[in-house]
């Protein structure tokens, strides 16, 4: 009877330390989302946190933050090119990649996937210096395939993911009932491997979206990026129209998860 | 070449043309004493290793990058864990919950940290109406703070690949080691753990790479004094608008990077061999 208790008794206790881990861990997972949007949320002049009472105010003030809606607009412009440059050549490449085992696709793979592993802001110190050697200057062209090598590891990685579980013999079926090559595609692998090409082009606008390291070397002068635009704002005068800011970015996000959730099954994605 | 394979050029071509080609200039620029790139020198590399304070801002970086993994990698487990134990619906919960952060603009993360960490923030409030300290604690701008920052922005990287293998795990093999006796602890030290090892791994080096680059978490929680190599690279071409040493900063803590990610990278590999062995 000892012996049984003590097995219970350690099941209970790695049950307990785990728990209470993950419970801790998903605490602070958590926390800076609702304190974001319950700041956002205050009546008051500050950033003090609770809130002494609640008021739309500072989303109503960010109606006239002309200089912060033109950001958002240029990120959202850049996001969608990134997004569609992205998942268009990282859809086609992973279609190549997944097919082939020769050695020159792994290496073309890993070159693919490396600006997910280097620092970001070198890429962006880089691309700039290239630029200039070839006598041009940051445009929205530019920043775009800049942001594009950047957001093409996540199209790539979702769309491969996809494709390995696709099952070869549908292909074939498909073939040999005399569909050509082109229509398989359009009837049988897009349908199958849409949703990893939708989580991914999810993450590749979402992580345009948010890109400072590439768009502080790559945005022109006149093109003021979201993020940056937020960052000054923090480092210079913390005002509460941040806070509004960052609470409406937040909504936005929470919104485009669930739909990616709802249409693309975004969690089963990631894993 | 087969049709197939011609799928990737767009791809590979925007690649040579605005990544490699980019990162060859950067190696060619750092190699010579100024922009117009005349006349071949090491003086950038030998300025670097010759002054201590440079390379202890490298080191620094790399210490705080495992700081930020051990730290992701005792919580995370165990959300891994967790999710995995969970049922579908509440999987799909927990994994909602884990990538939101990710997901959510790291300059709004940033900023809600400053508010949670600040003198009169919310941990403190609660650490001095507990009467834990008397004191607020100084957490934005040093190093511990940067360390839970930069622990929470990256968990997803740590907990979706573990996720991965400890979904993949044979139940049977956890029954066996208890049917034979063993309990909980010895069960999970001995089969779970070595088994989630290629996890861990690739959890790590993601983590890793993630924290030693993240300019923005780095700066705005460790403010202008906590120098790491991103904002010293920032401040060398910018600030400072020294060009060549800039890329020789860049090109020695690029190399850096690929060789912590390659070691790790084989020792995943070595682990994968033996897991199924």
């Amino acid at each position: 009877m000892a012996g049984r208790r003590r097995i219970r008794w350690e099941a209970l206790s790695l049950k307990l330390v785990f728990g209470l881990l993950a419970a801790i861990a998903l605490l602070f997972l958590v926390l800076p989302t609702a304190v974001v949007l319950l700041t956002s949320l205050t009546s008051s002049q500050s950033l003090r946190f609770p809130p002494p009472g609640f008021s739309l105010r500072w989303y109503v003030a960010l109606l006239d933050a002309d200089q912060m809606q033109r950001a958002g607009l240029n990120s959202l412009i850049v996001a969608f090119w990134t997004t569609l440059l992205s998942s268009i050549c990282g859809t086609a490449a992973a279609l190549a990649i997944a097919r082939s085992r020769s050695p020159l696709m792994r290496a073309a793979d890993l070159l693919f996937m490396s600006p997910l592993l280097l620092p970001a802001l070198s890429f962006g110190f880089a691309a700039l210096i290239f630029i200039n050697r070839l006598g041009l200057s940051p445009s929205v062209p530019l920043l775009v395939l800049g942001h594009g090598i950047v957001c093409v590891p996540f199209v790539l990685r979702t769309t491969l993911a996809s494709l390995s579980q696709l099952d070869a013999s549908l292909l074939e079926a498909s073939e040999s009932l005399g569909a050509d090559r082109l229509t398989t595609f359009r009837r049988i692998t897009l349908p199958l491997i849409g949703p990893g090409i939708g989580a991914g082009a999810f993450l590749a606008f979402m992580a345009s979206f948010d890109n400072v390291p590439v768009s502080l070397f790559l945005a022109d002068e006149r093109t003021e990026m979201l993020p940056i635009h937020l960052w000054q704002q923090i480092e210079t005068n913390l005002d509460v129209r941040t806070a509004a800011a960052s609470g409406a970015i937040v909504i936005a996000t929470l919104i485009l998860m669930l739909l990616a959730e709802r249409f693309a099954g975004l969690t089963r994605q990631m894993h | 070449m087969e049709a197939d394979s011609r799928l990737v050029l767009p791809l590979a071509a925007l690649f040579t043309a605005f990544f490699v080609a980019p990162l060859v200039v950067l190696l060619l620029l750092s190699l010579h004493g100024d922009i117009a790139m005349q006349g071949w020198t090491l003086g950038n590399y030998v300025k670097f290793f010759s002054d201590p304070f440079s390379y202890s801002i490298l080191i620094d970086t790399l210490l705080l990058g495992v700081k930020a993994t051990l730290v992701c990698l005792l919580f995370g487990y165990p959300v891994a864990w967790l999710c995995a134990s969970a049922g579908a619906r509440w999987q799909s919960v927990l994994v909602f919950l884990v990538i939101l952060p990710i997901l959510t603009s790291v300059v709004v993360r940033t900023f809600s940290w400053i508010v949670i960490l600040g003198r009169q923030g919310l941990l403190n409030q609660i650490v001095t109406g507990l009467g834990l300290s008397n004191e607020p604690l100084r957490l934005l701008y040093t190093e511990v703070g940067v360390v839970m920052v930069l622990a929470q922005v990256q968990m997803p990287l740590m907990v979706l690949p573990i996720l991965t293998v400890l979904s993949k795990l044979d139940p049977n093999l956890g029954d066996a080691s208890r049917v034979l006796g063993a309990g909980e602890w010895r069960t999970f030290f001995r089969i779970t753990l070595p088994l989630s090892l290629p996890g861990i791994i690739a959890g790590c080096i993601l983590t890793y790479a993630a924290s030693i680059t993240a300019f923005v978490t780095q700066t705005l929680i460790g403010g202008a004094r906590l120098i790491y190599m991103p904002l010293n690279i920032y401040q060398q071409a910018v600030g400072a608008n020294n060009w060549p040493f800039a890329a020789a900063l860049s090109i020695i803590f690029m190399i850096t990077v690929m060789i912590v990610v390659g070691v790790l990278g084989a020792i995943g590999r070595r682990s994968e061999i033996h897991g199924r062995a």
